[in-house]
């Protein structure tokens, strides 16, 4: 026996609804492999186009840290650091799924290309790079909750 | 089920209107702005605040998914979308349904129907509701066929929408087929629908429109008419309730024609059905029904004394309990919207910084503005500084309170149509009532 689309589509509701993070499923030869808040991996059965709607995308965005204005954002930036801002709404994630280790954590080394968090906006997910190079002193942003559009998610010390 | 927590995906005045009447019936606010309007009036009013994006509304106020994450995460129930932004656009409202948030306003099948010109044209029909002659037409041969039946001069419209893209004025027939390959082009650019329509073109007629308020099931009732007849280019100035020099046979034939149309589409929420009107001829044709609330709703509000938005929450909460009895007409009410912009420069928006704002009170006066002294007009938005509205006993009584009110009004810092205004409301034609929608146009020709 097979699964179609429709019945993937119920199974990635469930698991949605659910307190699970990841689920297994292995039934008359078809192994499924789902995985929330996270990159898609191998071992996948499900229909090519079933498994790209529901893998997070991962579309990079670039910070927008430079052109936010820190003044506006309610956390006072620390003397001699600047702000990696948020360049979108949506809900903060530091760490790639559940239970992984944070992207970044303070006392960190971060170049303008690094991985700094996710944010997720309708079950999109936008990675957040850091956009300057420094060394981060303070991570006000939470995992999890909301953050809006230039709001400070670390505070960076330029070199 | 009450609503607790209304989402306000909208700026300006209408934002700072909606949270007014949310205070009062106790529901929390969470206001949705852009990073120019983090320091707006409304910003300061709504309970909560959220910064959405940039100032441009494509990154800010047009971001449907933003929208909706931004309500989910802060504990809302239910969207206001106001007027405009995505008010209208039923991706919008459906995504709002699919996320279990309340869309305070039609269903999205129903702005999809009354979005598509030429359903809303079919829709009317069937519900008996008189339409400028006309109809679709798929082809030239279409086109050829129908244009001598209407007669020069025609319209050619645009299925997709509004706002005189698409349109084409047919002065003679011969000029019909590069009218339409025009309209066509023009349409499909604006809209990405090519599809177009023939109307006659009627010369001669008043904007009349008649609110109405829907309760989903199929009942509908009606809060009397405007008539918006003082346009510039479609944008409406000046509005008024009810509408003057108006029969009496035909003003109940528009409320029963507009409550034909609501309860044939089972229509929920606020709604207006807007018609041409040949007052003369005692003759009335459907032009569009808009699926919102409208700016101006406050005349329609002071002439009857209901609260236009707690009657849409209520609908959007199924609490919703009003009447054909309870809607009494009383007096005269007339706005005057006031504008950023440069008469002087053809109407040039103008935006800055406010640095005086100096609002009328009074008896029978109404404002409803989210500026004042310091308030920032960005230019990202439209150019609506506020609305200035006044209730009378009789027409006399409203116009003569408006004119004292604007007279006393002042704006500093950007230019503004008040001057222009007052003029309007001193023109002869005007004081008398029932000019059509070539007022202004035959005015600035005297001039």
């Amino acid at each position: 026996m097979s699964l179609n689309a429709k019945e993937v589509a119920e199974i990635l509701k469930a698991l949605e609804a659910s307190g699970f993070d990841t689920l297994e499923l292995e039934m008359g030869g078809v192994k499924l492999s789902l995985r929330r808040s996270g990159p898609m991996t191998s071992g996948v059965a499900a229909p090519a186009s079933t498994a790209r709607d529901a893998a997070p995308v991962l579309a990079p965005i670039r910070s927008a840290s430079t052109s936010a204005a820190p003044a506006s954002t309610p956390v006072a930036v620390p003397p001699g650091t600047q702000a990696v801002t948020a360049p979108l709404l949506g809900i903060f994630y530091r760490a790639p799924k559940p239970g992984e280790a944070p992207y970044v954590e303070v006392g960190q080394r971060v170049a303008a290309d690094t991985i700094i968090g996710i944010i997720e906006v309708m079950k999109l997910m936008n990675t957040v790079r850091a956009g300057c190079n420094g060394e981060i002193v303070a991570i006000p942003a939470r995992n999890g909750e909301l953050v809006e559009y230039g709001e400070a998610l670390l505070f960076v010390r330029p070199d | 089920m009450p609503l607790r927590s209304v989402f306000i995906a909208n700026r300006g005045e209408i934002a700072a209107r909606l949270i007014r009447t949310c205070r009062s019936l106790d529901i929390r606010t969470v206001l949705a702005v852009s990073e120019a309007d983090r320091d707006s009036r409304p910003a300061h009013m709504a309970d909560r605040v959220v910064c959405i994006g940039p100032g441009r509304p494509a990154d800010s106020y047009l971001r449907a998914e933003t929208l909706v994450q931004a309500a989910l995460s802060t504990g809302c129930d239910a969207i206001h979308p106001g007027y405009g932004f995505l008010s209208e656009r039923a991706a919008f409202a459906r995504l709002c349904e699919q996320q279990g948030l309340i869309f305070v306003g039609p269903t999205a099948s129903q702005i999809e129907a009354m979005g598509d010109k030429l359903r809303a044209r079919t829709e009317a029909e069937a519900a008996g509701v008189p339409v400028v002659p006309g109809g679709a037409v798929h082809s030239r041969q279409d086109a050829e066929q129908l244009a001598p039946r209407l007669g020069a001069p025609l319209l050619i419209k645009a299925v997709g929408g509004g706002g005189g893209r698409g349109m084409k004025r047919v002065e003679q027939l011969t000029e019909l087929p590069i009218a339409l390959d025009m309209a066509a082009a023009e349409a499909g650019a604006a809209f990405g629908d090519a599809r177009v329509y023939l109307e006659r073109y009627v010369a001669r007629g008043r904007h009349v429109e008649v609110q109405i308020m829907g309760d989903g099931c199929g009942g509908a009732v009606h809060l009397g008419e405007r008539d918006c007849s003082v346009q510039r280019r479609y944008q409406k100035l000046i509005e008024e309730s009810p509408a003057p020099a108006l029969a009496a046979p035909l003003r109940h034939e528009l409320h029963d024609a507009a409550l034909r149309l609501a309860r044939r589409l089972h229509y929920r929420g606020a709604g207006t059905v807007e018609f041409l009107v040949d007052a003369d001829a005692g003759a009335f044709y459907f032009l569009e029904m808009n699926a919102r609330i409208q700016v101006e709703h406050p005349v329609t509000e002071m002439v009857t004394g209901l609260d236009i938005v707690a009657e849409q929450l209520a609908i959007a909460a199924g609490e919703s309990r009003l009447t054909q009895e309870d809607v009494r007409i009383t007096g005269w009410a007339l706005e005057c919207r006031i504008n950023a912009e440069d008469p002087a420069r053809d109407f040039l928006p103008s935006p800055g910084t406010v640095t005086e704002a100096a609002w009328p009170a009074g008896e029978g006066i109404r404002v409803d503005t989210h500026i004042g002294e310091g308030s920032r007009v960005p230019p990202f938005y439209d150019s609506l500084l506020g609305k200035i509205i006044a209730h009378g006993a009789t027409r006399t009584e409203a116009l003569q309170r408006l004119e004292t009110a604007l007279a006393v009004t002042r704006i500093g810092g950007v230019h503004t149509n008040l001057d222009f205004q007052r003029g309007l409301l001193a023109d002869p034609a005007f004081v008398v009532g029932g000019v059509d929608t070539g007022f202004l146009a035959s005015r600035s020709g005297n001039v």
